[in-house]
């Protein structure tokens, strides 16, 4: 298999005045293209920091993080924009739509961004894979939590990424509504063979993955596979 | 691995600018509202822009088409002496039509309830205007006068008089009945015939009113019409030499064209620069509506971000919101200017010589969208060029990035762009570059001392934090410093508004006093004068007898300058590269003598001499500071004036700073005792007469007796320039409303917008419990801390540029008034508060989960 993210001796440290805050120590770990695994750990342990810097989002203090065999250390913000529109997907927490674009509009963003052309039945095919097709346009406010995280999973699959991070994925949901979420993010991702990294506290969502990393104050403490695979 | 398929390099995306007015659209859509409520507050002063750039344009054009009827002729030749030999011929043999007028001031008496007043008295010879009309009522009157013994009126004084057509008035010994009310004369506008209205006689009874003595101030005006198509440019131009060496001053349609004009654009440059401050504080709106917006946007920016949006893509979805916003608000601007510039003539036709018809001027349409969109995008810059550094982070965590960099040089290119604007619009308006820079210069202070005093507040309120007192007080004082307060945004919006509109206030309240002062106490109020040497003891017995003081007595000598260090009015002329002017030489001066100075009088420089020493050769003169200064005469300086024939050797021993503004005769050219006593001369006399009746008496008296004194009665003087004074207050007010108006849009929106920064805030106080009437308590009390510091700084600062004003601008002293200043306080800080309030109402009366649930 192809390794499609590869961290090697990442660090990140916060400077705040004299003191520095060392957030992330010495991470070293490679992604497999295709598969899924979590990043589980307490709060507070460099979880978020550390997808914010495998998804091109934020730059690491020292080491080197290549995504789909680009350095990200090397490129500029836009550079880095690109390469976010072109291999990335997310999923965050807070479903982060733009409460002034319409669920539909919102799916097509990152295709508009590339330009292509035609797209508006490919959103609304994506929209009907989450079961909002008719929903498609209401703006986020008309939608309920699980609604918006679907609308969100329909957005990240949509200009069919290489690796997908998301990021606590049901940390704003209720049992019932992450189950059918999570259910929702896992059969996309086999449809679409993305290469899945999910950022949670939630070992039984963890489990799903096929590898889990668990990391502790800033280290990586255990990298074992997943229960259900 | 999988095999590398990109490179950085191949990682471009291009403009996609399709896509991005997309998304602009798309993105407004929900907060069009708003954007709305920013750009209404730069409507006002582009409507302001637009109406006076407008009427400027209709003035231009009114006056080119009305040109010729403004001097009523092709050519005016004037001077203060008859025209005599050769160049009474050479006048004579101009044009077509000629036609003669003599005009000077004069006591004129109504017979039929003996009320007198000076008016400027025009005897008329020939066909004058040959362009244009006496505008008269009956129509016919202004023709039929010149035949009989019959005289034009001014409106202004047969309403004073109550006189009708058909009444007679005297002018020196004659009597003529008066043919019709005069309207409209070429060039003269309402504020000259308010200030000096005319009276027509014919030229033929001029002899007999005996007014034509030696000494007095006759004007010579002769109008000539030449054949049509004759170039009368080139013409004057190739005899201009020879008027010049008879002292005649000439006037062409051409030449009055430009002095109207240029008069005319001095006064709409004056408006537009105050129509440009309700723009700027139009503009401090744009940019603090802006700024919040953009903060509220930077989630929906780091999304975008993260979706692979380039930070210059992101700026310039926002840019185009902007622009896009920005027109629309300037066309708006621009009809509603295009609807006031109709109202315009209505405000300003005491001062105009014709009249004036309005169009719509799509150059000034044209210039006023432009301004409009130039200076909302400048203005909405600032915040926008944070836009490109805004992190994708943000979206993982609320890390407060505002994306804000001190160190993003582009910012301060956008500050030095803005400046530039400021200070080039300024300029053009002046086309000083003094008053331009000053201007710019008051503005950047204001700005940063504002800044600074908002940052003091924040500063003081955190160090001395008055942790003992209630929660509400505390909480609302908090609110100043805390993240996402929107201190330094209001105070800065709210002072500056203040500061405009003060200032505004102080500097008419300076000019009115001006004229008040002199006018109070038992300073003189009476002038006469043209009294003759015979007349002068039995005048002063007159005033005695009516129980006047006799404050003050002079003699006035009529002489000319004839050389300057014996250099004459034709060597300077011929010497280009002297900066003399010739012009010191035409004039005629009226002089006094006396052994001491007077109270309005002070030596600067050399030494006064009271009387002259018959031995020496030369008699030491004074001269007035600025006279001397333009005339280019230093101390010591040789002068030669002709006092009616006889040759006056004189120098420059002392040159006085005089007070012009006190009540009393004041001189350029003061002579010491000893010299002109055996002079023709005439004298001058001021008395204070306590009352109107009284007034009314003596002149009643005096005109009788000696009908060739002139009498100035500084009560009326004061009222008509007080009428001056209420109508271009009425201009500056009309234009200043569009200032102030501008400053409570720009309140409101500012407040307005400011909600969202508190909306969650007061929510989760709700969610916690706080009652309706704590929120609106710690909102009232943020809003008044708010307000009052803004208004505060506002008036502090409008003192301190009055006070500048005063001193150096109007040279007299500045006592503001302190009622209204503390109204505007007040209006101003609960006008903040009321405006805070209604907005939270909002907020009040739902839900906290509805709150939350909408898109904020």
């Amino acid at each position: 298999m192809n390794t499609i993210l590869n961290l090697d001796q990442v660090s990140k440290i916060y400077q705040s005045g004299d003191r520095s805050l060392t957030v992330l120590d010495n991470i070293t770990f490679s992604v497999e293209a295709g598969s899924t695994m979590s990043i589980v750990g307490p709060s507070g342990s460099g979880k978020t920091t550390l997808l914010g810097l495998c998804a091109g989002l934020d730059r690491s203090t020292s080491g080197k993080v290549e995504l789909h065999e680009t350095r990200l250390d090397g490129l500029s913000e836009d550079q880095l924009a690109a390469v976010r529109n072109k291999y990335v997907g997310f999923i965050f927490q807070n479903f982060q739509l733009m409460p002034t674009l319409t669920a539909l509009e919102n799916v097509m963003v990152p295709l508009e961004l590339r330009g292509e052309k035609n797209i508006k039945p490919r959103a609304l095919d994506l929209l009907d894979k989450v079961g909002l097709a008719d929903r498609s346009h209401h703006y986020p406010t008309q939608l309920s939590g699980g609604e918006q995280q679907r609308v969100s999973l329909a957005r990240a699959f949509s200009n069919k990424p290489q690796i997908l991070f998301a990021d606590e994925p049901t940390g704003n949901l209720d049992a019932e509504t992450s189950e059918k979420v999570v259910k929702l993010l896992f059969d996309l991702n086999k449809e679409a063979g993305t290469t899945l990294v999910v950022v949670t506290h939630d070992l039984e969502l963890a489990a799903k993955t096929q590898r889990i990393i668990k990391i502790k104050g800033g280290k990586i403490i255990s990298d074992t596979p997943g229960l259900i695979i | 691995m999988i095999p590398s398929e990109t490179s950085p390099e191949d990682i471009k995306q291009g403009l996609n600018l399709p896509w991005l007015l997309k998304m602009a659209w798309r993105d407004s859509r929900r907060n069009r509202s708003r954007l709305l409520l920013f750009v209404s507050s730069i409507v006002l002063g582009i409507a302001a822009l637009v109406a006076i750039y407008s009427l400027g344009d209709n003035l231009r054009q009114n006056i080119d088409s009305q040109a010729a009827t403004l001097l009523g002729a092709d050519l005016q030749l004037s001077g203060n002496k008859p025209v005599t030999g050769k160049v009474k011929k050479l006048v004579d043999s101009l044009g077509i039509k000629r036609s003669e007028e003599r005009s000077f001031a004069s006591m004129i008496l109504f017979t039929k309830n003996n009320g007198n007043r000076l008016a400027q008295v025009k005897a008329l010879e020939g066909d004058f205007p040959f362009y244009g009309d006496l505008e008269t009522s009956p129509l016919s009157a202004g023709k039929t006068f010149r035949n009989g013994k019959e005289a034009l009126v001014d409106q202004t004084l047969m309403l004073q008089y109550e006189a009708k057509v058909g009444d007679s008035i005297k002018v020196g010994e004659v009597t003529f009945a008066i043919a019709g009310v005069l309207l409209k004369a070429p060039g003269q506008t309402g504020l000259t015939s308010s200030v000096a209205p005319s009276v027509y006689i014919p030229m033929k009874y001029l002899d007999q009113t005996g007014l034509m003595q030696k000494g007095s101030r006759i004007a010579y005006r002769t109008y000539i019409k030449f054949a049509p198509k004759t170039d009368v440019e080139k013409l004057v131009k190739s005899l201009e030499s020879r008027f010049d060496a008879a002292d005649l001053d000439h006037k062409t349609v051409q030449s009055q064209k430009e002095d109207t004009g240029r008069s005319f654009k001095d006064l709409t440059q004056f408006l537009a620069l105050v129509g440009f401050i309700a723009l700027l504080l139009g503009c401090i709106g744009v940019a603090s509506a802006v700024h919040i917006y953009i903060r509220e946007k930077l989630n929906s920016i780091a999304i975008l971000r993260c979706l692979g949006v380039k930070g210059y893509q992101a700026f310039l979805i926002y840019l185009i919101q902007i622009a896009g916003i920005g027109l629309f608000g300037s066309i708006l601007g621009a009809i509603l200017g295009s609807v006031i510039q109709q109202f315009l003539p209505i405000v300003i036709k005491d001062f105009l010589p014709f009249e004036l018809t309005t169009g719509l001027s799509w150059p000034a349409i044209g210039q006023g969208i432009g301004i409009g969109l130039i200076i909302s995008i400048l203005f909405a810059m600032p915040p926008l060029v944070s836009i490109r550094k805004i992190s994708p982070l943000n979206v993982l965590r609320n890390t407060a990035d505002t994306g804000k960099s001190q160190r993003d040089p582009v910012i301060w290119i956008v500050y030095v762009l803005i400046i530039g604007f400021i200070f080039g619009f300024s300029y053009l308006q002046t086309q000083n570059w003094i008053q331009a820079l000053s201007f710019t210069a008051g503005i950047l202070a204001s700005f940063i001392i504002l800044t600074g005093m908002a940052s003091l507040l924040m500063w003081l309120v955190r160090k001395f934090f008055p942790t003992s007192w209630s929660y509400l007080w505390r909480q609302g004082l908090a609110n100043l410093f805390r993240p996402n307060n929107q201190t330094i945004i209001l105070i800065v919006a709210i002072g500056l508004g203040t500061l405009f509109i003060c200032t505004l206030f102080f500097t008419q309240t300076i000019l009115l006093n001006r004229v008040k002062l002199s006018s109070s106490g038992n300073k003189p109020n009476i002038v006469l004068f043209d009294i003759q040497s015979g007349q002068k003891d039995a005048v002063i017995a007159l005033a005695k007898q009516e129980g006047l003081p006799v404050n003050e007595t002079v003699a006035i000598i009529n002489m000319r300058l004839e050389q300057v260090n014996s250099r004459s009015a034709a060597t300077i002329e011929s010497d280009t590269s002297k900066e003399q002017s010739r012009r010191i030489f035409g004039r005629e001066y009226r002089v006094t003598f006396r052994d001491s100075l007077t109270s309005s009088e002070k030596i600067v420089q050399g030494e006064w001499i009271g009387k002259y020493d018959p031995k020496s050769q030369l008699i030491p003169v004074s001269v007035e500071e600025g006279f001397a200064k333009r005339s280019n005469i230093a101390l010591g300086d040789t002068l030669v004036f002709n006092v009616q024939g006889t040759i006056m050797q004189t120098y420059a021993a002392s040159t006085r700073d005089v007070n012009w503004a006190e009540v009393q005769t004041n001189f350029l050219v003061v002579f010491p005792t000893g010299v002109l006593e055996d002079a023709p001369q005439f004298h001058v006399l001021l008395t204070h007469v306590p009352s109107a009746q009284v007034s009314a008496r003596f002149q009643q008296v005096l005109v009788q007796k000696f009908p060739n004194i002139s009498i100035i009665d500084l009560a009326l003087v004061l009222k008509v320039i007080d009428d001056l004074f209420n109508k271009i207050g009425f201009v500056i007010r009309f234009m200043a409303g569009f200032s102030i108006l501008t400053g409570i849009v720009v309140l409101i929106s500012s407040v307005l917008i400011s909600k969202y920064q508190r909306l969650q805030e007061s929510v989760l106080l709700r969610t916690l419990g706080a009652s309706r009437k704590q929120i609106f308590a710690i909102t009232a009390l943020e809003y008044f801390f708010l307000g009052a510091m803004a208004s505060l700084t506002g008036i502090l600062l409008a003192l301190i540029s009055s006070w500048a004003l005063a001193k150096f601008t109007f040279e007299t002293e500045f006592k503001p008034e302190l009622l209204p200043v503390l109204i505007l306080f007040i209006l101003v800080s609960s006008l903040t508060v009321i405006i805070g309030l209604i907005n939270s109402r909002g907020i009040l009366s739902k839900s906290p989960l509805e709150v939350l649930r909408q898109d904020v």
